[in-house]
């Protein structure tokens, strides 16, 4: 089994109903969590994997669950949370992963619940996603029925209640305090850390926050060992990922993958190559907020430590292909817009740099550049950087920006000296 | 403590505190918008951005905002470096891209943080070409202008009337760069603190639109330090002027007393010194019987002839006059003929008080105190409407018991937003038991509302229950001993309990059994205090320096065989009953007022003197706590305008007498005030003499930058005149002078180099949020004496039974309205309430009562229709009617109603 | 808890405001959800419904309103009887979504924030709606609509009344 995320999916068929996953191996993770593991045990074994966080950051998921506290004087309710907010232009592994197989979810959060003797679980999905809304409620509800949620769950004392909470907008949500946020009806702002929230998180309760494709690896974890999951990778990064194409290839979509496959494969096996009358130029190779790549990267494996050395970071996974035909400026402009219209407002290099990069390279598509824009672009590239702003939105914001100047920075000249868009 | 490094140089600092807040303390620069001291750091600017070294080795560092720093020792950091200042820079540049850069007609042009804050940036040149955002701006009431154009999105006006005052009727709106600041919909802001928005606000989106209205730039103001007329509080204000009229005031940092808040009646009432009602002349009556302008000369002349037969004389003073004219009048005419000018109920109550702070176990608070209390028991007060900033105080009480959790996890205090993080919903314990709703019962864990016998008995039964040897209360309901069970416990688990009291309700029983619950509390030796609260200004100045009430005038006018009445600064109408007032004035031949506004005592005086407000005159107030602050006359006058005191002795040396020969200038007074009367020692403390000077200077009242100084008063003469000296005080009336940094009793003017703005008063902090440099102003008068045996009261009154045909009627007080002086105020007027009478609901069903019906209500005498109020929160058989508002001028509560 | 006959929020809007109560430590958490479920019956927020909701949920109408106007997907302004969302992110701008939008645009006569007269349509650009391998896309009210050329919009359109 080297799909473990994606064995039960087949579009054609659709998701498998309960009785049906467990038929092909469900709910044996949690069997096994519950009634032969210590809490302590199902986080050790997560540790031990190398599990890393799919939401973008890559931070060990065993590591984080250890700040959890445990034991009698714990303070409850404790809170799982799932997020499933998805809302990183060109990303959209959670859909599949929750659309198509909703048991793997939520027999995800029941094991990892168990790990950190969650009281709640909640599932924060993007308003956007109502099929996976119908699919998740009616495995829950099935669940529900068959009391893997609830009360006493399979005889352990131990209980746990899952709800799904529908956002109302806002990439800003998938930040995981802005998120928390959210989630106690307020404006999503993100919180200052520390506190964290393994500490102090929803409602001031310890509280882990987790990618959909993150929970979803922990089950076989538990059922096939750490050793099993790290050997499913190609390098030292362990796992499967969930890999994602999309731009002017042949065959965009998704494909889980060892861990480590190299760029070239996924986009020339996979997604079938460029299409035919357009060349290859450049990729965010994880959402949105990552910073491009080029040809020179074409062999690069696509891990959390490789990416980064190439100076950029593997994010979701889900690549965006820049080609020939495509105005990188044009593309830079698409991701700009986005980020200054979802900003949280609450800090100020964000809040009003990013409109001002916004409007510049607005004014160069348009031919209304000047010579000195490329600086002021590069200016907010440089102070919209780590640490300068109150999280980590506006620094994403500004990678795919930064790179696209460092290696497209002639097609911004052109754009200033010829005053239009030569792609126009 | 920690040292930390600072572009190399080596500080030692609290590392409790953020490096922002240090590297201010310590006179380092650092622009930053969203921090602010009372209020935390959350981030949001990112203005204060310095760059961050690891250690020795890391040459490039990281930018990281000082506001958020924990001040660690030896951490190293540089303000300097190139990088975190264009980064400064640009935060500048990205907050001015919508800005509209409409200084010159700014209302906060010159006192400017946002300008300050560019200017020490360095942005000066600007690089956005794109068009602006612009907002609509918003009707936020007379008190409030909003100009949300001029916006930079710091948070901290959200943050201080949500977070700090608990307002909901005013929130941040939107999200990415359409953030608004404002209310759900136009309106009048709802909460009193509302005008610290003005103080807040680092630019000029909340100004004060009253000052619009007669405008005048900061420097071009003439300035003192004064106390706030408006309630017992005390709160420490600036008085500015321009033109013989108050222009504005602004708070005046005490961290004792206000912090860096006022109310919005503190704020706002200050027009009555404006007033056209102003007494600005001496008047006699004429042979007509009309009361008509006449000449001081002629006046005097007059009073010469009255005063030289002092033994006829009585006099009646004030809680609105100083402390010096109270004494004054009463040397004058003798301590059995001078009276406070208290009511019967204020003048005994005040007396309980005053007698229960000097020799029970327990101390009455400061405001800081008070925000620092860790849990509260409030019996009878609303003190959101009776000392309006004393309730801003207990706001933040109920914090401290949940910031234990904060210390817990480690978050440092300052980290507002970890903080509520943490906190959540929790509030430490907080009872209120009050005759009907009050402001505060948002932060309550639990309110009883009863009759004011039955908040006394769960007062003596919490005591009880505390001390065996207090006093049992007789037949209590379970309910109310399980009441009183609940508040015992969470007092007695406190470190720092705090009982909260006072004299509005005009009940002795509530006092004592609040006497009590502190007397037994404090027997755990922990820092118990009391607070009571009084009503006017100089309620506890007049209560210290002794005397009959304004009844006990009234009652022994005859056998006291006067002729003469010398009143000062009161309004006997609004302390006894018309009839008993009309009577009494009329048994004398010369009834002489010496006041500032007109009012029905001055209606029947005989002669009446233009006394001057805290405008134009100076003295001393002692407020709820026992502490002594004295107040600066603010600007020169020609008129007549003059204290009390100092009229009293021109009248009196006119007649003969030598008593007050002495006394040519406030010293002297304060002096003899301080060596002949006892409870009022050490009030000389209070502030430096006229005398006080730093290199030969006299402080000067005008700003360096004082425009028209040698023209303002040329419409009377061409000729630069010589600036008028002032007697009473170490201050010139204009801008020569010293204007460096004055004893704290002395601020009138925070203003420092590079820093325009309020925000200038770190460099006026001992330590910032604490002290100011050379301590906070003002004196205790009152403290608890060290070990004495406290005699529990034991007055415990029976339960209250409601009456069939009547109500026992209590006062509701009014923010705007219950206050004499604030009240005329235009802006104020449109604020206060009208007359009405509130009921219970039930009570209102039987009488066949409709909100807003008009039914006769009968009082002692006085028939009045007043609408009804229904409510839930006032318990059966009670009902409450506003006190002081204009139609209810002649209601001497609480007693018996008719309806 | 009981139904309260005094909001004008209607017996349904309560009843599953009122089951989200259940899911949350506090009423006031439940707050977006109470303003999705209202829109979902109502179509949109309007001032008097923020302050229907603010009293359902013991809140004031400042602080429902501070919410409401911060999620994208919660409309303080009346839209049409369909709402169309089309994607305007990365994935979707390179697969051609500008010229969808235009397409869109001259089509139905409006502009993107606006409403036809009929009420028919209201136009509102979206965040990548998480199926780029599907690129250009939108959404019509809550269904996805994938690999979109101008025929086929056409095609869609007809489907919402
Ligand atoms: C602006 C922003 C948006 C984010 N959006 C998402 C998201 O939609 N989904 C997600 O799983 N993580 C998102 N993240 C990452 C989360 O903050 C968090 O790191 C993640 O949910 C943790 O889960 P993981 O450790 O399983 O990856 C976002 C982060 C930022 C800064
Ligand atoms: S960087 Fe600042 S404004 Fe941007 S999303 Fe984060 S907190 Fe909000
Ligand atoms: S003052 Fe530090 S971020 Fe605003």
């Amino acid at each position: 089994m080297n799909k473990p995320l994606t064995k039960n999916i087949d579009p054609k068929r659709g998701p498998l109903n309960l009785k049906d996953y467990e038929k092909a191996g469900g709910y044996q993770g949690m069997e096994k969590a519950l009634k032969e593991m210590q809490p302590g045990d199902v986080t050790k074994v997560v540790k031990d994997s190398g599990l890393r966080g799919r939401g973008g950051a890559g931070f060990p998921t065993g590591v984080k669950w250890g700040f959890v506290p445990m034991g009698d004087n714990a303070p409850h309710p404790k809170y799982l949370i799932c997020n499933a907010d998805e809302m990183e232009p060109g990303t959209y592994k959670d859909r599949l992963l929750m659309e198509q197989d909703p048991h793997l979810l939520v027999e995800s959060m029941i094991v990892s619940g168990y790990a950190m003797q969650a009281d709640i679980g909640y599932i924060f999905l993007r308003a956007e996603y109502a099929e996976a809304e119908k699919a998740l409620r009616k495995a829950i509800a099935e669940v529900y029925g068959k009391k893997y949620l609830g009360g006493n769950i399979l005889g352990t004392n131990w209980s746990f209640e899952l709800y799904i909470h529908t956002s109302a907008g806002r990439y800003i949500c998938g930040e995981e305090t802005a998120l928390l946020n959210a989630l106690e009806g307020k404006r999503a702002i993100p919180r200052a850390k520390p506190p964290f929230p393994p500490v102090v998180g929803l409602f001031g309760k310890p509280t882990i926050v987790n990618n959909v494709e993150t929970l979803c690896s922990v089950p076989h974890i538990v059922n096939n060992g750490a050793i099993w999951y790290k050997d499913l990778s190609k390098t030292d990064d362990a796992g499967t990922k969930i890999y994602g194409v999309s731009g002017k290839v042949k065959k965009p979509g998704l494909w889980e993958l060892p861990m480590g496959t190299t760029m070239r494969e996924i986009i020339e096996e996979h997604a079938g190559g460029m299409q035919d009358d357009v060349k290859f130029r450049g990729v965010i190779p994880g959402g949105a907020s990552t910073d491009f790549l080029v040809e020179e990267h074409y062999d690069l494996p696509m891990d959390y430590n490789e990416v980064q050395k190439a100076g950029s970071r593997l994010g979701t996974g889900t690549m965006i292909i820049l080609d020939d035909q495509t105005c990188p400026v044009g593309m830079v402009h698409s991701l700009e817009k986005f980020f200054a219209r979802e900003s949280c407002g609450f800090c100020t290099p964000c809040r009003d740099g990013l409109p001002w990069v916004e409007k510049i390279l607005r004014a160069l598509e348009e031919g209304e550049g000047r010579e000195d824009d490329i600086a002021t672009l590069e200016m907010h590239g440089k102070f919209l950087g780590p640490g300068n702003t109150f999280c980590a939105f506006a620094p994403g914001a500004v990678e795919p920006l930064q790179s696209a100047i460092k290696y497209f920075r002639d097609d911004f000249q052109r754009h200033i000296n010829q005053k239009r868009c030569p792609w126009r | 403590m920690a040292t930390i490094y600072v572009d190399g140089k080596t500080y030692e600092v609290n590392h409790v505190n953020n490096l922002l807040h240090e590297c201010l303390q310590k006179g380092i620069d650092i622009p930053y918008f969203c921090w602010h001291p009372a209020m935390g750091s959350v981030g949001s600017c990112r203005q204060c951005a310095v760059k961050q070294y690891k250690d020795e080795n890391d040459a490039t560092g990281q930018i990281v905002m000082s506001c958020m720093v924990p001040a660690t020792d030896g951490t190293k950091i540089s303000v300097d470096d190139p990088e975190a200042a264009a980064f400064r820079k640009s935060v500048i540049e990205w907050l001015m891209t919508n800005h509209p850069h409409d200084c010159p007609i700014c209302d906060e042009g010159g006192e400017c943080h946002l300008q300050d804050m560019t200017v020490m940036t360095g942005h000066a040149y600007r690089r956005f070409r794109f068009k602006k955002k612009t907002y609509i701006n918003q009707y936020l009431g007379p008190l409030i202008n909003h100009e949300m154009n001029r916006c930079i999105q710091c948070y901290r006006c959200v943050r201080f009337y949500k977070d700090y005052a608990h307002g909901d009727d005013f929130d941040v709106f939107g999200a990415h760069n359409h953030v608004y600041f404002g209310r759900h919909e136009d309106g009048v802001l709802q909460n009193e603190f509302s005008g610290n928005l003005v103080e807040v606000c680092p630019t000029g989106v909340f100004t004060d639109k009253t000052l619009k209205q007669h405008y005048t730039r900061k420097w071009d103001m003439t300035t003192a330090p004064s106390i706030c007329t408006h309630c017992g509080v005390g709160c420490n204000t600036i008085g500015a002027e321009r033109y013989g009229g108050v222009r504005r005031i602004l708070n005046r940092y005490n961290g004792q007393v206000n912090g860096y808040f006022l109310c919005d009646r503190g704020r706002y009432g200050y027009d009555y010194v404006n007033s056209a009602h102003r007494i600005r002349t001496p008047m006699r009556r004429k042979s007509n019987g009309e009361l008509g302008t006449a000449s001081k000369d002629d006046v005097i002349g007059n009073l010469k002839n009255i005063l030289a037969r002092k033994k006829k004389v009585i006099g009646i003073g004030s809680p609105r006059a100083s402390v010096e004219s109270n004494f004054a009048l009463k040397k004058f005419v003798g301590a059995d003929k001078y009276y406070t000018g208290l009511s019967d109920t204020a003048s005994k109550l005040v007396e309980q008080v005053i007698g229960i702070l000097k020799n029970g176990p327990v101390r009455s608070p400061s405001l800081k105190d008070i925000r620092e209390s860790d849990a509260v028991f409030i019996l009878g007060e609303d003190v959101t409407n009776t000392a309006p900033m004393m309730a801003l105080a207990l706001r933040q009480s109920v914090r401290q018991a949940p910031l234990k959790l904060v210390d817990m996890v480690k978050i440092p205090r300052w980290h507002e937003y970890a903080v509520q993080d943490v906190i959540q919903q929790r509030k430490g314990p907080f009872f209120i038991a009050g005759v009907a709703g009050t402001k505060l019962d948002d932060i309550a864990t639990r309110t009883y509302y009863a009759e004011p016998d039955d908040i006394a008995r769960l007062g003596y039964a919490v005591a009880h229950l505390l001390d065996n040897n207090a006093p049992a209360v007789k037949k209590l309901d379970e309910e109310i001993r399980q009441l009183a069970e609940e508040i015992a416990q969470a007092l007695s688990k406190a470190e720092r309990p705090l009982i909260v009291s006072g004299i509005s309700l005009g009940s002795e029983v509530i006092i004592h059994a609040a006497a009590n619950v502190a007397a037994s509390l404090s027997k755990e030796q922990k820092r118990t205090n009391i607070s009571y609260i009084v009503p006017e200004a100089n309620t506890m100045g007049v209560g210290l320096l002794g005397g009959g009430s304004v009844g006990d005038a009234i009652r022994s006018a005859r056998e006291k065989k006067a002729d003469t009445v010398i009143i000062f600064e009161n309004d006997l109408y609004r302390r006894a009953n018309k009839e008993s007032v009309d009577t009494f004035l009329k048994q004398f031949e010369n009834v002489i007022v010496i006041d500032y506004l007109k009012n029905n005592t001055t209606e029947k005086a005989t002669v009446v003197l233009p006394a001057g407000t805290f405008g134009e005159t100076g003295g001393t107030f002692v407020n709820y706590e026992g502490r002594a602050q004295r107040y600066f006359q603010v600007y020169y006058q020609k008129d007549e305008l003059k204290e009390s005191w100092r009229w009293l002795r021109e009248a009196t040396m006119a007649a003969g007498h030598n008593d007050f020969k002495e006394w040519d200038n406030l010293d002297a007074v304060v002096g003899a005030v301080n060596r002949e009367a006892a409870a009022l020692r050490n009030i000389n403390v209070a502030a430096p003499t006229s005398r006080f000077s730093i290199s030969g200077m006299k402080m000067s009242r005008s700003s360096a930058r004082y425009s028209g100084r040698t023209a303002i008063r040329a419409h009377e003469n061409v000729h630069e005149q010589k600036p008028p000296d002032d007697p009473d005080a170490p201050f010139t009336f204009t801008m020569e002078g010293f204007s460096g940094l004055k004893p704290p009793a002395l601020n009138n003017l925070f203003w420092a180099p590079r820093w325009n703005s309020v925000q200038s008063l770190t460099r006026f902090q001992e330590e910032i949020g604490g002290p100011l440099r050379g301590g906070d102003p003002g004196v205790r008068l009152i403290e608890p004496p060290g070990n004495i045996s406290f005699s529990f009261f034991t007055d415990i009154p029976a339960a209250f039974e409601k009456r069939d045909d009547e109500f026992y009627t209590v006062p509701v007080y009014h923010i705007f309205g219950s206050d004499e002086l604030s009240i005329q105020a235009s802006w104020i007027q449109e604020l206060t309430a009208k007359p009405y009478i509130l009921l219970n609901r039930r009570d209102a069903e039987t009488k066949k009562l409709n909100a807003g019906d008009e039914p006769d209500v009968q009082l002692s005498g006085v028939t009045l229709k007043l609408p009804v109020k229904i409510s839930d929160a006032i318990p059966q058989g009670v009902a409450g009617m506003p006190v002081g508002i204009p139609g209810m001028d002649n209601v001497l509560l609480p007693g018996w109603v008719k309806i | 808890m009981s139904i309260d006959s005094e909001t004008m929020l209607s017996n349904e809007e309560q009843k599953e405001i009122q089951h989200e109560f259940e899911h949350y430590e506090t009423k006031q958490a439940a707050c977006i959800e109470a303003l999705m479920i209202v829109q979902k019956h109502r179509g949109w927020i309007s001032d008097d419904v923020v302050k229907d909701i603010a009293a359902f949920l013991e809140m004031s109408p400042d602080e429902v309103d501070s919410v409401a106007s911060f999620y994208n997907l919660i409309f303080r302004h009346p839209v049409g009887r369909n709402v169309i969302f089309l994607c305007d992110s990365v994935s979707c701008w390179v697969m051609g979504s500008t010229a969808i939008g235009e397409h869109i645009k001259q089509k139905l006569g409006i502009d993107y924030g606006q409403t036809t007269e009929d009420k028919r349509f209201t136009l509102l650009p979206i965040a990548c709606l998480g199926t780029c391998d599907h690129a250009p896309a939108m959404m019509i009210n809550r269904d996805t609509h994938r690999n979109l050329t101008p025929e086929k919009v056409d095609t869609v359109l007809e489907k919402y009344k």
